[in-house]
């Protein structure tokens, strides 16, 4: 077992372990702060992947302005935790079943495509930062432009869509 | 290096949290979380995919992704915090109507 694979496994058990503690802890707060270190800890696997860029967008957006905005409008409306009434019995065993059965499906077809056409290859992590950084740089200004700009359309249409939606109505 | 595979078994597990928490939560907040974690599993799959064929398009289509989560949460936010003021509770098993 060489010490790629045990890093792997170690933060693998690390995101799953802040996936389910996100999902099942009672208070929001504690999930928000979860979901935090499961986004940290998936910037690490795209280091591993050779992704420094993505790797870093990941932890500066994700990780810093959406799980701020996020952690802010939990305080904000004192929402950490639902009053329990009125729970319907059956929603969380159904959406257990559900999701065991989503998981053996995905693994059982990420399994047999593997063996079927056995060309996944391990990823080639020994890439030239500044050089990745440019050829994607390129990548995204030449070939893939005119998505970005409509990203940027995109950005301005949601802020000033949470702007007109939480403003505040003039009396009269 | 480790096999490829073993990334997108990981992305899988993650996706199914999240849709575990999509499904299993009544506050709006948990959801929205529970819907960043699939975006994220989708783009730990996208990267181990860019690296294997060592090309930069699935990079590039993270990017994107976490920029429309980016507005999508700005959005999302904003319409549960808006519902919040106007019924004082988030409870998504009460809401059968966006009129305020």
């Amino acid at each position: 077992m060489n010490s790629d694979l045990i890093v792997f496994l170690v933060l693998s058990l690390v995101a799953i372990a802040t996936a389910l503690g996100m999902v099942f802890s009672r208070n929001a707060v504690y999930s928000a702060l979860f979901l935090v270190l499961n986004f940290v800890t998936v910037a690490v696997f795209y280091l591993l992947l050779g992704a420094p860029f993505i790797a870093m967008s990941q932890i500066t957006v994700y990780a810093g302005a959406i799980m701020v905005l996020f952690l802010f409008v939990i305080m904000l409306l004192g929402a950490e935790n639902l009053p329990p009434s009125k729970a319907l019995p059956w929603q969380r065993p159904l959406a257990f079943i559900l999701a065991l059965v989503l998981a053996v499906e995905s693994v059982y077809l990420i399994i047999s495509r593997a063996q079927s056409d056995g060309s996944i290859t391990a990823p080639d992590a020994s890439i030239n930062t500044v050089e990745n950084l440019r050829e994607m740089a390129m990548t995204l200004f030449g070939q893939y432009l005119l998505p970005f700009e409509v990203t940027s359309i995109l950005l301005l249409v949601a802020m000033v869509g949470a702007i007109v939606l939480t403003k505040q109505e003039k009396e009269g | 290096m480790v096999p490829v595979d073993y990334y997108i078994v990981l992305s899988a597990f993650l996706f199914t949290i999240g849709a575990m928490g999509v499904l299993a939560h009544r506050n709006p907040l948990i959801i929205f979380m529970s819907i960043e974690l699939m975006l994220n599993a989708a783009n730990l799959a996208f990267v181990a995919f860019a690296s294997v064929h060592k090309t930069f398009d699935g990079q590039i289509f993270v990017f994107f992704v976490i920029a429309v989560a980016a507005a999508e949460v700005a959005v999302g936010l904003a319409l549960i915090v808006e519902i919040f003021k106007s019924r004082r509770n988030i409870d998504v098993d009460e809401m059968n109507s966006l009129k305020g």
